[in-house]
This record gives C-alpha cells, structure tokens and sequence, in this order.
C-alpha cells in the first residue's frame, strides 16, 4: 500500500505542476493540431474516402507520436531545476514509484490530449468508421500506454545526454515499432472494417502483451537509470 | 605502460589470415566453381554472401546482451571486470551494425537483379531493418549520453533491445499473415542444391572467422581506450596529490 501511496505522491505533484503552468498539454494540443492539418493538406482525405479510412489509423498515430514527444522531452525538465533529482534519489522511497508517477500524469496528459483531438480528426478528414468504434475506447489506451511508458524511460536516460531531446526519438521510434505497427492495423482495422473480430482482437492482444512486458522492463531498470553514475 | 603480449599478437595474425583463406576459398566457390542458379543464373551467387551476413546479424546481438548483462551484474560487484564486459557489449553492437547493414544492402541489390524491386516491407526484410534500427539507436545512445553513465545506460538499452527483438519477429509475423505479401529470400535449406553446399558452408564459416576477428579486434581496441583513460584519470588524481602536499 505504501508503493501505491508513493506513486500517487509523484502524480499529484506532476499533475499539480502542469496544472499551474498548463505548458505541455497546450503544447501537445496545437502541435497534434497542426501535424492533423499538414496531413489533411498532404492527403486530401476529404476528396478520397475511401483512401481516407485506410489512412487515417496511421496519421493519427503518427500524430499522437510526435506530439507525445514534444511532452515527454520536457516531462523531466521539472525534476532537472534546483536539484530536484538529487533529492529525489536521496529519498527512501523506491524509484520506480517516481516512475510511474510521472508515466502515468504523462499518459493523462496524452489522453486529454486524445479527447480532445480525436473529434477534431474525424471532422478534418470525414471519417465514417465503418467497424465498432467503442473498440478505440481500448486501442486508444493502450497504444498510448506503450509510448507513454517508453518515452517516459527514455527520456529519464537522456537527462544528462548533449542533444537530449534528439535522443528521445531516436531511443523510442525503434523499439515502439512493433507496438506503432499493433496499434495502426487495430485502428484501421476498426475504421475499415477489412479485418474481422478475431485479427482485431490479436492486435489488441499483442498491444497488451507489449504493455505488460515493457511496463515491467521499466519499473525494473529505473533504478538503474536513476542511479547511473 | 602494458607490453603488448606476442602470443596473441601471434594468434591474431594466425586468425586474420584463416579467415581471409577461408573467405577466399569461399569466394572461388562461389564464384566460379558453383554452377549457376537455374532460374537466376549468375545472378543468385550474391546468395553466398547475402545469407551468411543475415544469419551472423543475428547472433552478435546475442552477444551485445550477455555482456550487457553481465556489465550490470558486476558493475557494483567487481569494476574491472565491467569494464571489459561494456568493451565486449560495444563491439558485438558495432558488429551488429555492419553484419546487418551488409544483409540489407546486399539485399536491396538482389531483389532489384533478381525481381525488379529494390525493397518490400515483407517479413523478413522489415524485422531486419528493425534490428538494425535498435543497434544503430543503441551506438546512439552511447554517442550523445554524458561520459559517467554510459555504459550503465547503454547496458539498459541493450535489454530492452533484446526483448524487443523477439516481439518484433512476432508482430511483423502476425502483420504478414493478415496481409500476405510475396516471400521473397527463403532462407538457406529451402531448395539448396548439394551442387551449391560447398560455397554456402564456406562462406558462411569465413564470414563467421571474419566477424570474430573483428569483434575481437573492437574489442581490444575498446580495451586500449579504456586503459588510457583510466591512466589518465589516475595521473590527474596524482597530480592534484602532489599539489595538496
């Protein structure tokens, strides 16, 4: 139970934080706002619906990619002022609480982010999900859980990098691949209808599975990362 | 300063020289002794380089990861011995690197000779390229990250990389059975002629030889730095002594 409270700690103090500022949710929001419009300029989804559907599963992960990049790099700007970390690895609490504290105020950050642009895209690019939309109710978190979880872990590696936000994408593009890939043909699958239930389902399976094992993964090694000199 | 020791000198020459024979032997095989693939003609001999180079790309990875982990388990225990594990880590990445990189461009060449395209994201090429992509980000990390972590940084990367590897076999699988795309380079084993065995086993053990060398050849390299860096470290500690006296 104490783990739980640490954890909490750490969340409300990020969401405390970014509550007075509000810097990266208004950063994120205009930012995937204007990758939306760059791509409905580039596709002219409106005058092709048909290509529209197939593509737009990809530029909304795309989309959402890089804006949670722009969030995440700066996610650990906080902890970099008046020696925060320093304190923070002198404190007895275990590291991984502070990780996935602040895992999982980014992945709050992303999904208002999320609410707020997903109306927007189906406007912009005419979508008519021909599938059974509730499913993005579990794509969605999912595949925004795998790219939260990693780039929260990598950027904490590149705290002390030269060229630390350049390290971030470099870090998380290769290896969110297989979940980017797990995430795209569950969204198209759901807006095309091409795939039945079965192969969205698997999809969604390999999404969890990822989850499970890269949340793991980091909760294990964050401690190493934190305490790496 | 070490004296250079003359029997692995020797070895190491001994070892060079095998692995060139080796690789000549195999390149007369291959290129002039095999006789030519009946739907490619002399077209397919790239065969004989392209294979081996994508079967040795996946085993040095494996070697990056051991010595990743063993970096991990000594770097509080014993520091010496780290130190030669993060030199072993670096070289097999490096390795991995360039094994990789010969696959696919080899590769990219092959498939425009032999079937007009010089790419398809199907599922071989595209968990290839992906493994190149984790090294390559690995050598990154190691490039941008500030000098006191980055071993241990590096070693974190290495695992998730590792773990990566498999998930990405399997996806990119599921990806290509929902979407069938042509297979294309079946692989050593499906419809190797006997005719054709000499060249490939010779290739494949040469390539094998060179890698090592050259694995080992980074390695002692990273040893080399290393050392002087640590003397380095212990001159300047030595000097500020002096100056405190």
């Amino acid at each position: 139970m104490k783990y739980v409270r640490h954890v909490l700690d750490h969340l409300g103090k990020d969401l405390r934080l970014e509550w007075r500022s509000r810097d990266s949710i208004n950063g994120m929001l205009f930012f995937a706002l204007l990758v939306v419009v760059v791509f409905g300029l580039a596709f002219d989804p409106t005058s092709y619906p048909t290509t529209a559907r197939q593509i737009s599963g990809g530029i909304l992960w795309v989309a959402l990619l890089f804006a949670s990049i722009t969030a995440l790099n700066q996610s650990w700007a906080r902890e970099m002022r008046n020696q925060v970390l320093e304190a923070q690895r002198m404190a007895p609490s275990p590291a991984s609480a502070l990780f996935l504290g602040k895992a999982i105020a980014n992945m709050l950050f992303v999904l208002v982010v999320e609410a707020v642009l997903a109306p927007i895209f189906i406007v912009f690019f005419n979508l008519h999900a021909l599938g059974n939309l509730w499913l993005m109710a579990l794509i969605l978190p999912l595949g925004t859980w795998a790219l939260v979880v990693n780039g929260t872990f990598f950027a904490a590696l590149g705290l002390r990098a030269r060229n630390r936000e350049l390290l971030l994408p470099l870090l998380l593009l290769p290896i969110s691949l297989p979940a980017l890939l797990a995430m795209v043909q569950a969204t198209t699958g759901v807006l095309t209808a091409d795939l039945d239930s079965i192969q969205i389902a698997t999809w969604i399976k390999q999404l969890a599975g990822y989850d499970i094992i890269f949340t793991t993964v980091c909760i294990l090694l964050f401690e190493t990362v934190l305490n790496a000199e | 300063m070490e004296q250079r020791n003359p029997t692995l000198r020797i070895i190491a020459w001994l070892w060079f020289a095998i692995s060139i024979a080796v690789l000549i032997v195999g390149f007369r095989e291959a290129i002039f002794l095999t006789p030519p693939d009946a739907a490619q003609g002399d077209v397919g001999r790239i065969f004989y380089y392209h294979v081996p180079s994508a079967m040795w790309s996946l085993a040095f990875p494996y070697v990056n990861f051991i010595a990743s982990l063993f970096y991990l388990y000594w770097r509080k225990r014993d520091p010496l011995k780290a130190l030669t594990a993060d030199a072993m880590a670096i070289a097999a990445a490096e390795v991995s690197v360039v094994y990789s990189s010969i696959c696919l461009i080899t590769g990219s060449i092959w498939g425009r000779a032999a079937w007009g395209i010089w790419w398809t994201w199907d599922e071989r090429l595209t968990s290839e390229l992906l493994l190149f992509l984790l090294y390559v980000s690995y050598l990154m990390l190691r490039r941008f990250s500030s000098t006191g972590q980055t071993q241990t940084l590096a070693a974190v990367i290495s695992i998730f990389a590792a773990i990566d590897v498999p998930i990405v076999w399997m996806s990119i699988r599921w990806w290509r059975t929902q979407h069938p795309a042509p297979v294309f380079f079946g692989g050593p084993g499906t419809g190797v002629d006997k005719s054709m065995m000499p060249a490939f086993v010779w290739n494949i053990i040469g390539w094998g030889i060179w890698g090592i060398f050259i694995l080992v050849f980074r390695f002692a390299l990273e040893r080399r730095r290393q050392r002087a860096e640590q003397e380095a470290a212990l001159h300047a500690i030595e000097a500020s002594l002096e100056i405190s006296k």
